[in-house]
């Protein structure tokens, strides 16, 4: 099974994946309603792309009233079938990750489908911050969390004015 | 003709005496003559602004404008370029700056924002996509930018918005004040943020879910793939610029003996090493940072070194633990640096801060404090007028007058005028290391004689970006020149003017132009319009700007006999270094350079001249 493989400390936070995100899918560059996004941790000089996991789970798919959610059997990606999504965003709500969005202008769910294997976004990082791979998609998402909220902790903590 | 792409072809018209707001065509006969950017915010200035008028008036026009290619994905397509009268010249002033503020205006749909008048009361400017409103700003006003921004984040409630603003220094009309964005990137020159105080406008928020268009897709993808593979093959793009930044100069230029020093008087610095890119790299650096697009990310994410720790807080928000702060550029670390003599890195990212808080050019606050010790190391100023102890290489004295000038406050009031009224008002005005008003950044042109022809014949007073004649003097790009020899720098000013010229107005960054050729770039231009440019379109165009602004500033009284350097760069030889015994020799060049122009020997262009470019 394949996912976005994200190497954050690579990052330098210039959305050249979420330009590329969607300019695939909407054929404009319109970041708003790119699949990755670039969350910036200035204050620690920490940027990072994330985009969903490809989970197994799939809460996104299990919540569906009208399954709309698939699974691109070439990737394993969960993708959204635009025909059968109505809108109704229990799967925005149902994602633990925040990694599928509602699409105000075309009134449908959408989330990253990997580009059936070949991600724009991964093409279009300059540093190689995003590769897709068949790995543990939540992988790398631990020991960044933990250095981000680590540092956190720790001021916190050490009262830091 | 109508507008394909690149351009949203929407201006947005704010007026701040009465608190309208309207929306304009984009003329596309004017966009594609004039491209975008610097180009048709000086047009707008051209037909709208009386050159006579006084900077700091509600008559001054407040432009902000992006490029055809802000907001694609072209490498460096984040600029967006401030144009207005400036405080601190008189001149047009054209102040350009990264980040994503000039995208997020672009994706709300507009390419220029032009502000007129002056707000009644203290308001900011909060736009999403097709809402535009004025809000009270009372709170806001006497904050820094970065509380500033946090404050409109909470208050708007999207954490996604970009957002411009001044701080103390723009508020109380410090003459070089900056309009800053993103906390850390700036429109720094001339007083940008000293007209938008004026206007009692402290920011604005911008916050687009829109879509930049392009009229030829295929076009576009394969020009900026072939325009990223130069980047990312280029030494400068693609190793030195994401390692050290703009501070990979530091060294080079010293070695070079083109280090001006303590204001000016000595070209080398026998503390560069320690406020160089190497050494912030090595001590200090926590991150790089990329601006929107950008595949080169030259930007600095610091940290205060631990023996700076206690002597200095660098503060950005509540919240910031890591005491992480952005830059400092090369230019900066010079002016805090070299030419205030001072070797304490710590001290100059303190400065730095300030600087981005409080909103101030660093260069000419640097280069104005830089004047002044020189006045008080020469008995001209006392311990009594400055308030404490202002010898050359004081980093306390360095840090202690940002913030002063910052609220003007004590011998802060004076340095908040610049160097050159300073130096007048003290009977001094030798001190002044500049020209038309504003202070010269990092370059000896004593060392580099380019340089000082591009120096004396900027529109918009001294400045580095209007022809980086380094790169060929110092760098060898395109091709090496002798940096001593006046021979062919007329010719190298001229084409670097108007491709620089053109590059503003494109909305990408000039930095790209340390790998890129015009060549990599007008196929962008072209595919993002679906306007046929070529290369010579685009330096026609820069050529045109640059006209229409020098004609602006003529009207406005700045003469060609402004196009002048300080008597110390013309008499006064570089005393030690490589570059030892030399003086600029402007007047071998200049000449040359009027006439490569085509204007009269008197600097003017003529009625011929300004028919051809089209110039009504």
């Amino acid at each position: 099974m394949q996912a976005l493989e994200i190497f954050p400390e690579k990052c330098t936070g210039c959305r050249q994946c979420e330009l590329a995100c969607s300019w695939v899918h909407t054929g404009l560059f319109q970041p708003s309603r790119s699949v990755i996004r670039v969350h910036v941790f200035d204050e620690q000089a920490s940027f990072a792309p994330y985009a969903c996991f490809q989970c197994d789970e799939a809460w996104c798919m299990q919540a569906c009233p009208v399954n709309a959610i698939d699974v691109d059997e070439a990737t394993g990606a969960k993708i959204v079938l635009d025909d059968v999504c109505v809108g109704c965003k229990l799967c925005v709500i149902a994602c633990p990750f925040g990694t599928i969005f509602f699409d105000k202008q075309a009134d449908r769910a959408t989330k990253c489908d990997l580009c059936a294997g070949d991600p724009a976004c991964a093409h279009a990082c300059p540093t190689g911050a995003i590769a897709v791979a068949d790995v543990d998609p939540g992988a790398w998402v631990g020991p960044f969390g933990e250095k981000v909220d680590g540092a956190y902790r720790s001021a916190m903590e050490g009262g830091e004015s | 003709m109508s507008i394909e792409g690149g351009w949203t072809g929407c201006v947005l018209r704010v007026n701040l005496t009465r608190g309208e707001v309207r929306r304009e065509a984009l003329d596309p006969r004017l966009a594609r003559d004039y491209v975008g950017g610097r180009g048709i915010g000086a047009r707008l200035l051209w037909d709208e602004v009386d050159p006579e008028i006084d900077p700091l008036s509600p008559e001054n026009l407040l432009v902000f404008a992006t490029g055809p290619l802000t907001g694609t994905n072209a490498s460096c397509g984040a600029r967006y370029m401030v144009v207005t009268k400036g405080p601190l010249t008189g001149c047009i002033t054209t102040s350009n700056s990264g980040g994503r503020w000039g995208p997020e205006l672009k994706f709300a749909g507009y390419d220029l924002l032009a502000l007129e008048g002056r707000s009644p009361e203290p308001v900011y400017l909060w736009i999403l996509d097709d809402r535009v409103e004025l809000r009270p700003a009372a709170d806001l006003w006497g904050k820094g930018v970065f509380e500033t921004e946090d404050e409109i984040r909470r208050e708007t409630g999207v954490v996604d918005c970009s957002i411009a603003s001044i701080g103390p220094a723009g508020e109380n009309g410090v003459l070089y004040a900056a309009i800053v964005n993103d906390k850390f990137r700036a429109a720094g020159r001339s007083g940008v943020g000293a007209v938008m105080g004026s206007k009692n406008l402290k920011a604005i928020a911008v916050r687009g879910t829109g879509g930049v268009r392009v009229a030829d897709p295929a076009a576009l993808m394969a020009a900026q793939w072939a325009q990223k593979e130069v980047l990312s093959k280029a030494p400068l793009t693609s190793e030195g610029l994401p390692a050290y930044g703009t501070l990979a100069l530091m060294n080079v230029i010293n070695e070079h003996g083109a280090l001006p020093t303590r204001n000016y008087k000595e070209a080398q610095f026998e503390g560069a090493e320690s406020i160089s890119g190497e050494e912030l790299a090595q001590t200090r650096l926590a991150s790089n940072k990329a601006c929107f697009a950008c595949t080169i990310a030259c930007g600095r994410v610091s940290n205060i070194s631990n023996e700076g720790v206690g002597r200095y807080t660098l503060k950005t928000s509540p919240r910031n633990w890591h005491h992480a702060t952005e830059g400092p550029e090369y230019e900066n670390a010079w002016s805090l640096g070299a030419d205030c003599g001072v070797d304490d890195l710590d001290a100059i990212l303190k400065s730095n801060l300030l600087c981005n808080d409080l909103g101030m050019d660093p260069i000419s606050l640097g280069a104005t404090i830089a004047a002044s010790m020189e006045l008080y190391e020469a008995g001209v100023l006392s311990e009594e007028q400055t308030g404490m102890p202002l010898p050359f290489g004081s980093g306390e004295a360095l840090v202690a007058m940002t913030e002063a000038t910052g609220f003007r406050r004590g011998f802060g009031d004076e340095i908040a005028q610049g160097s050159k009224r300073l130096g007048e008002k003290l009977g001094h005005p030798e001190v002044f290391m500049g020209v038309k008003g504003q202070e010269f950044p990092a370059y000896d042109p004593r060392a580099l004689q380019g340089m000082g022809l591009g120096y004396a014949t900027s529109n918009r007073g001294a400045c580095h970006l209007r022809a980086y004649t380094v790169s060929a003097e110092v760098v060898g790009e395109p091709e090496p020149m002798d940096p001593r020899a006046t021979e062919g720098k007329a010719q190298l000013t001229v084409d670097m003017q108007n491709i620089s010229t053109a590059v503003d107005a494109t909305g990408l960054c000039i930095f790209l132009t340390f790998g890129n050729t015009l060549s990599d770039l007008t196929p962008l231009v072209a595919a993002a319009t679906g306007i046929a440019y070529t290369d010579d379109d685009l330096i026609r165009a820069g050529e045109r700007i640059w006209n229409l602004e020098l004609l602006w500033n003529l009207r406005a009284g700045i003469e060609p006999s402004e196009d002048k350097l300080p008597k110390r760069m013309l008499d006064d030889a570089i005393p030690a270094g490589p570059a030892a015994g030399e003086v600029n020799r402007l007047s071998e060049m200049l000449p040359e350079y009027y006439r490569l122009r085509g204007w009269s020997e008197d600097g003017r262009p003529g009625v011929e001249k300004l028919e051809d470019l089209g110039i009504g």
